[in-house]
């Protein structure tokens, strides 16, 4: 079921929690709404779901408009962050629930509401606990359960709010895992809230980046993590490196390096932000262009090194990775000269000064789209 | 318990074990292993003030209702003004009751479920009941509906009686018993959320039955146990009641009432007679929560559990 919305927007007294919003799903999708606490994603799942009434724009699935439907006759299949089990219920009546609230003409007689059930949770890997209170399951246990309740009543599309929020590193990587194959099986339309970059890269076939109640990039997962649309996007799926540089007729000039790197085409000369990823620079020799510095602190992390590098420009420091064992590669000790090029990055443009409160759409204030490069 | 000194204190606690039953609860937790001298002090005042300040005044009032013997405590019983007295406590309980079970519910419902102007006000003014002396919920009523008061010449134009009659009582003891069941259920229902019903919404439950459903199992302890407390203070209320009651022998005394009347009549055995039966009331009402507690301790423990 495709789910397009429409300039939705939602208010909490002063708080605007959603600014006009559009966004369109393909049916059978896995979207990932991405954001830090506060940016809406939790708003815009409940008000998808009919949970959180919306103050203006439409909600459509398929041709059916939503936005007047009430919650029941939504048929979205919720799955809440704290699960939200019906604790004096089993767990075979958990996963019934939908079936059994259905009106007496459409509903399944009480045999095939069972068969129904026991299949689900089958399909969850349950099969055998059918009889277990939710309080005699473990947290992934729950969730599944949750998944399986939603699942039960052949919803429109799938919502899941911080589905694996509530628990531990391990579990919550298998869970991943075996959702990301469920909804291979299924084929459920399905929006997820998180507010882990990995886990909505790993996950999800688009991601939707929130801020503030606005949309900052809709993309594939390699779109948004690849080419950041804004300074937020490229900050919260990894925190950067910052550098300030110049774009001049014939490159970019960073910190101090005696020739340009490659620019972009189509950006104006003058001050640039330059975005880097502490993995997107590159050691490199005498000849070449770049910035110049001295590494403070090493780290071996696995197969990367992770060097604390001073440039000698402006005595920022920045961390970067490099890979270990290296051919062309010493080893580095405090103190070393280093001089470093970075092979990716995003540009970034009039950044507005930022005060301490931001209230007003910071995206728009950039005058040039950002755009992500690839040296060489 | 620290792992240097455990050898000599696990002698120690074998031997306490022996002569104290609550040993092992303080001995396994190093935490509140209080001096003996300590426990025993604690113990003691504990059993002293449940013995003078609730067991004697309870075995007082039995062996003075049997004190001429255990026919003139009967006699007393089936004495017409005492039956009269019951029947109107039975018939008070049966109306208040029911009335502040179904608003409790629907008041907390309001309060927990939904946000809205005022609702600060509504929990302060569900309060109003506890903090009023009963006397003043009493004269209130006489206030109103009082043959001089707002609606009593109103009443009394369509035969309809109120203040020194049944109604009366029952509106008093509405108005004292009203917050027990909402008091109870609040808490209870903020801490649960809406989570739960907000699920049953989105799996097609209608309102009433996510009530049924999902609400009321999640609250039935609760409820259950607000419904007992309202209970016994709508059999036991003795101010707002006698304010009301115009105390009419055999028409409009309750129980507490008509033991004031006998005990100001010197009649004491029927006095403690009457008051022994409202003191068998209440130990109904806590052995059937204790029962309830009992027979659904496992479905209890899950519903908390969580």
């Amino acid at each position: 079921m495709n789910i397009n919305i429409r300039g939705i927007s939602k208010r909490f007294g002063d708080f605007t929690a959603l600014h006009g919003l559009d966004l369109d799903v393909a049916s059978g999708e896995l979207l990932a709404l991405l954001g830090p606490s506060g940016s809406g994603k939790t708003t815009l799942l409940r008000a998808i779901a009919g949970l959180e009434p919306i103050d203006g724009g439409r909600i459509l699935f398929g041709d059916t408009d939503a936005t007047r439907l009430s919650v029941q006759e939504r048929r979205v299949g919720f799955v809440f962050q704290h699960y939200a089990l019906f604790k004096h219920m089993t767990v075979l009546d958990n996963v019934t629930f939908g079936l059994r609230m259905r009106p007496r003409a459409q509903r399944p007689r009480s045999a095939e509401i069972k068969r129904r059930g026991l299949k689900l949770l089958d399909l969850v890997q349950l099969g055998g606990l059918e009889g277990r209170y939710p309080t005699q399951l473990s947290g992934g246990q729950r969730q599944r359960v949750a998944l399986a309740r939603a699942l039960a009543i052949e919803p429109r599309v799938l919502l899941l709010d911080e589905p694996f929020g509530a628990l531990d590193a391990k579990v919550r990587k298998d869970l991943r895992r075996w959702l990301r194959q469920l909804h291979r099986d299924t084929g459920y339309t399905t929006i997820f809230v998180t507010h882990d970059q990995e886990e909505a890269l790993e996950l999800a076939d688009r991601i939707v980046v929130m801020n503030r109640g606005r949309i900052e990039q809709i993309g594939s997962t390699d779109q948004v993590y690849d080419s950041p649309s804004t300074p937020f996007v490229f900050d919260f799926l990894g925190s950067p490196n910052v550098l300030p540089g110049e774009v001049r007729a014939d490159g970019i000039y960073l910190l101090g390096a005696t020739a340009p790197i490659e620019a972009p085409n189509g950006f104006q000369p003058g001050p640039v932000d330059v975005y880097a990823r502490a993995a997107d620079f590159r050691v490199v020799g005498e000849d070449a262009a770049a910035i110049e510095g001295q590494v403070v602190e090493t780290q071996r992390t696995g197969v990367l090194v992770r060097l604390t590098v001073k440039l000698a420009a402006n005595q920022q420091v920045v961390e970067i990775e490099i890979p270990h064992p290296d051919p062309e590669m010493k080893v580095w000790l405090p103190g070393d000269p280093i001089r470093l090029r970075p092979a990716h990055f995003s540009l970034y443009r009039d950044r507005p000064p930022q005060p301490a409160n931001i209230t007003e759409d910071r995206s728009a204030d950039y005058a040039a789209p950002g755009s992500r490069v690839r040296g060489q | 318990m620290n792992p240097p000194a455990a050898p000599l204190n696990e002698k120690e606690s074998a031997a306490t074990v022996a002569d104290t039953p609550f040993a092992p609860l303080v001995q396994t937790n190093a935490a509140i292993g209080e001096p003996r001298l300590v426990r025993w002090l604690l113990i003691g005042i504990t059993l002293v003030f449940l013995g003078v300040f609730l067991l004697l005044p309870l075995v007082a009032v039995f062996t003075q209702a049997l004190a001429s013997g255990v026919g003139a405590y009967f006699s007393a019983m089936i004495d017409p003004d005492a039956l009269s007295s019951i029947r109107l406590t039975l018939l008070t309980a049966a109306i208040a009751v029911p009335l502040n079970t179904v608003f409790g519910v629907a008041a907390a419902w309001a309060i927990t479920k939904f946000t809205f102007r005022g609702k600060g006000f509504l929990i302060t003014l569900i309060d109003l009941p506890f903090s009023v002396s009963p006397v003043i919920a009493g004269l209130v009523f006489i206030l109103i509906f009082g043959s001089r008061g707002w609606l009593g010449p109103w009443a009394s134009e369509h035969g309809l009686k109120i203040i020194f009659a049944a109604p009366g009582i029952i509106l008093a003891t509405v108005f004292v018993t009203f917050p027990f069941v909402a008091r109870e259920l609040i808490p209870l229902m903020q801490a649960q959320g809406t989570d739960e019903e907000h699920a049953a919404l989105t799996l097609g439950a209608r309102g009433w039955s996510t009530f049924w459903h999902v609400t009321l199992p999640n609250i039935r302890w609760g409820l259950l146990y607000g419904v007992l407390l309202c209970n016994a203070r709508a059999m036991g209320e003795f101010g707002a009641v006698s304010v009301v009651s115009g105390h009419v022998r055999g028409q409009t005394n309750t129980m507490p009432l008509q033991v004031e009347i006998l005990y100001n009549d010197y009649q004491f055995s029927a006095a403690f007679a009457v008051a022994s039966l409202l003191a068998l009331l209440a130990f109904v009402t806590l052995g059937l929560k204790s029962f309830l507690e009992w027979r659904h301790g496992s479905e209890l423990a899950a519903v908390r559990g969580h």
